[in-house]
């Protein structure tokens, strides 16, 4: 029982031929999962970013600010919007509760996006296609995005921000 | 008469030695666990009723709030407390022994006690919406941090009381060879809750400093990477908990022996090596780590965690299956089963937990904890989808099955409403499977977690995610208000037979 102490002999007792085909299985799973993630990791085309750096609040301010004096093309709901060429770095602010500036980009060319926040943690979140990742002040998460749909996308904060969290809602447009 | 026999009674049913002040521990932290349980269940059904958008029944700010109760209610409190009774338990009732020192164990209480009611009035009194994660620069007040430290020096407390009664027992010879397997999947989950809560100590202590303006704040990245190692390893302690009740709940119900104790102790093992390994699979999209870290850390070890948990899965109910065998119930394959005594919350209890956790908790963490897919599911409702079956319909359900064990055997009283107890289970069991089946299958649509509103109101924006994730998230709001009616079944029944219950006489 297993509430009372086991046979002395317990350790010797030997293990059932069913047991040891479940243990067998199991660790070949495991051993499957585990290789799995290097191998999409090398042979996918969707993974994070590994060119992080950290970056401060006013570093990062500035080189937003510099950002969107040089590529300004408008504005909408009082945030700009900018519209950057290919290959270029891009900058967008996560702040208490905004995104800024609203990105303006062309389909199938690369970018390189920095992500860093001036003040808490925020969520990227882009809606509808679902993807994620983490916004942390003191950090630039550089990630290298290539869209490839035209279309209008929409930036949810999904890590709490503070009690306005649900209004931080940006944007980014993709142009064929 | 001296002092050692009115120390102890005898156990009418299982012959057991039960020492009196340990008695009086594991009914009085079961008694705070189940009415934290209750705070965080009323949270529940605030959470339920506001995130199904039709009904949408909070404004902001006390969702948020009673967000971050719910969380610590449940996820810290009713959780710990239970353990702590489980922990004394294991010690001294199954080794026949005496606790170690019994004033020790009321240090444990008193400090959590404290603990966790500085932290309950900071946050209702609105000072500190910060979820149960609170990553800094978000602050809250110096007290909330001091709360959740007490607390935390509380269940240390309770570990060392544990340790020095498995030496006291084994000094004073109380038990002969080896300690139950129980009693050694509960010391799995104390050595486990040590690590987890050396983490939250230097988690902790540096932050309530710089709360009080001591210190400068710690880097907002190295602050989550030593919150996890807190946050998920504490959730570990809740697996390897729940394993060995589920092994007790087996015994209890059916009479079940370990098919083999070498492979059950090896498993827990696999747990206290790897188990608190993985906690980056949290930070799987942040700055900071190398993929390479990353992967080596979620991936490799991780799976060595998931090796002994299917291995558990296997034993569990594979012992389950010859004791019942041995009943007479051998014809075809499946007989055992369909005799099994599904009448007894405790056994549907263990079979609704081991399944939930199992195929929904297990099998969704793998994957969401996979980097590619992580990048598809961070702080989706695919998240706390995956930790209801982990937590709630896993470690909860199995301890609120061994609960109608502890009435009649540590409490001395019938169970009251029999009835409604039969039920619980299966209303709080298969609710959660649909709560957290919907929680997931919004996630997948982008649904973000710990979101008052996602429609967008108030924002420049607006977000219109279309009827399928409408639809979806009534369902998340129905199944998360029949979960809070079947935890309610539990409070009732618990709560009935302290009250009304049969007084059982030695
Ligand atoms: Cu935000």
């Amino acid at each position: 029982m297993s509430i009372s102490s086991p046979d002395r002999n317990w350790w010797d007792t030997p293990v059932h031929k069913e047991e040891r085909l479940w243990i067998i299985l199991a660790l070949t799973w495991s051993i499957l999962l585990t290789l799995a993630m290097p191998w999409w990791h090398v042979t996918g085309e969707q993974n994070t970013s590994q060119a992080y750096s950290k970056m401060t609040a006013v570093e990062f301010d500035k080189a937003t600010d510099r950002f969107i004096d040089k590529y300004k093309v408008g504005e909408e709901q009082g945030t700009p919007v900018v519209a950057p060429p290919a290959d270029s770095d891009i900058y967008l602010r996560a702040r208490q509760f905004s995104w800024d500036p609203i990105l303006k980009l062309k389909a199938n060319s690369s970018y390189k996006l920095h992500l860093s926040s001036g003040d808490v943690n925020h969520g990227f979140s882009v809606f509808p296609i679902n993807i994620n990742f983490e916004v942390v002040p003191g950090w630039d998460n550089l990630l290298v995005v290539t869209p490839t749909k035209a279309g209008e996308y929409t930036i949810i904060c999904n890590e709490f921000c503070g009690i306005g969290h649900h209004t931080m809602i940006g944007k980014i447009y993709v142009e064929s | 008469m001296n002092a050692d026999t009115l120390a102890f009674r005898t156990c009418p049913t299982t012959g057991l030695k039960v020492h009196r002040p340990a008695e009086v521990l594991i009914q009085i932290n079961a008694v705070t666990a189940i009415v934290f349980l209750l705070v965080g269940g009323i949270m529940g059904l605030f959470m339920a009723l506001t995130r199904w958008q039709t009904v949408h029944l909070l404004n902001e700010e006390w969702f948020y709030r009673l967000l971050t109760l719910h969380g610590i209610a449940m996820l810290v409190a009713w959780i710990i407390f239970f353990e702590m009774a489980i922990l004394y338990f294991a010690s001294a009732i199954l080794l026949n022994s005496r606790l170690a020192a019994p004033w020790a164990g009321w240090v444990q209480y008193v400090l959590m006690l404290v603990g966790g009611a500085i932290v309950t009035v900071e946050v209702l009194m609105g000072r500190a919406d910060v979820m149960f994660t609170s990553y800094v620069p978000l602050a809250a007040s110096h007290w909330y941090y001091l709360g959740i430290i007490l607390f935390a020096v509380g269940a240390i407390v309770g570990c060392v009381v544990f340790f020095a009664t498995l030496m006291v027992a084994k000094h004073e010879k109380t038990y002969e060879g080896s300690v139950p397997l129980v009693t050694f999947g509960a010391a799995a989950a104390a050595i486990i809750a040590i690590i987890t809560l050396a983490h939250g100590a230097i988690t902790f202590v540096p932050t309530w400093l710089w709360a009080l303006g001591l210190i400068p704040m710690m880097d907002a990245e190295v602050y989550r990477l030593l919150f996890w190692g807190f946050g998920h390893s504490s959730q570990q302690i809740n697996v390897c908990a729940m394993v060995s009740v589920w092994y007790l709940l087996g015994t209890l119900t059916t009479g079940s022996k370990p098919i083999n104790e070498k492979v059950s102790r090896s498993a827990f093992a696999l747990y206290i090596l790897f188990i608190c390994i993985a906690s980056e699979h949290h930070l799987l999209v942040d700055p900071g780590l190398s993929a390479a870290h990353k992967t080596w850390n979620t991936g490799y070890f991780m799976h060595l965690a998931v090796l002994a948990s299917m291995i558990h899965a296997y034993s569990v109910p594979a012992a389950v299956e010859v004791a019942l065998r041995k009943k007479g119930y051998t014809k075809g394959l499946f007989e055992w089963l369909k005799k099994a005594p599904w009448g007894d919350p405790a056994f549907s209890s263990l079979a609704l937990s081991l399944v939930g956790f199992g195929f929904l908790g297990g099998i969704s963490g793998v994957v969401y904890g996979t980097e590619q897919l992580n990048i598809i599911s961070h702080n989706t409702l695919r998240i706390p989808g995956h930790f209801h079956a982990t937590v709630v319909a896993g470690t909860t359900l199995a301890f609120m099955g061994v609960t109608y064990y502890v009435l009649p055997l540590i409490f001395r009283r019938e169970v009251a409403f029999k009835g409604i107890a039969k039920w619980q289970p299966y209303v709080y069991g298969l609710s959660l499977y649909a709560f957290c089946t919907a929680m997931m299958f919004a996630g997948g649509f982008g649904v973000s977690r710990r979101q008052w509103d996602m429609t967008g109101v108030d924002a420049p924006f607006q977000v219109n995610f279309g009827p399928v994730v409408d639809l979806t998230m009534a369902v998340v709001g129905i199944s998360g208000v029949l979960c809070v009616v079947g935890g309610a079944m539990y409070v009732l029944v618990a709560v009935g037979t302290l009250l009304v219950g049969k007084k059982i006489n030695a």
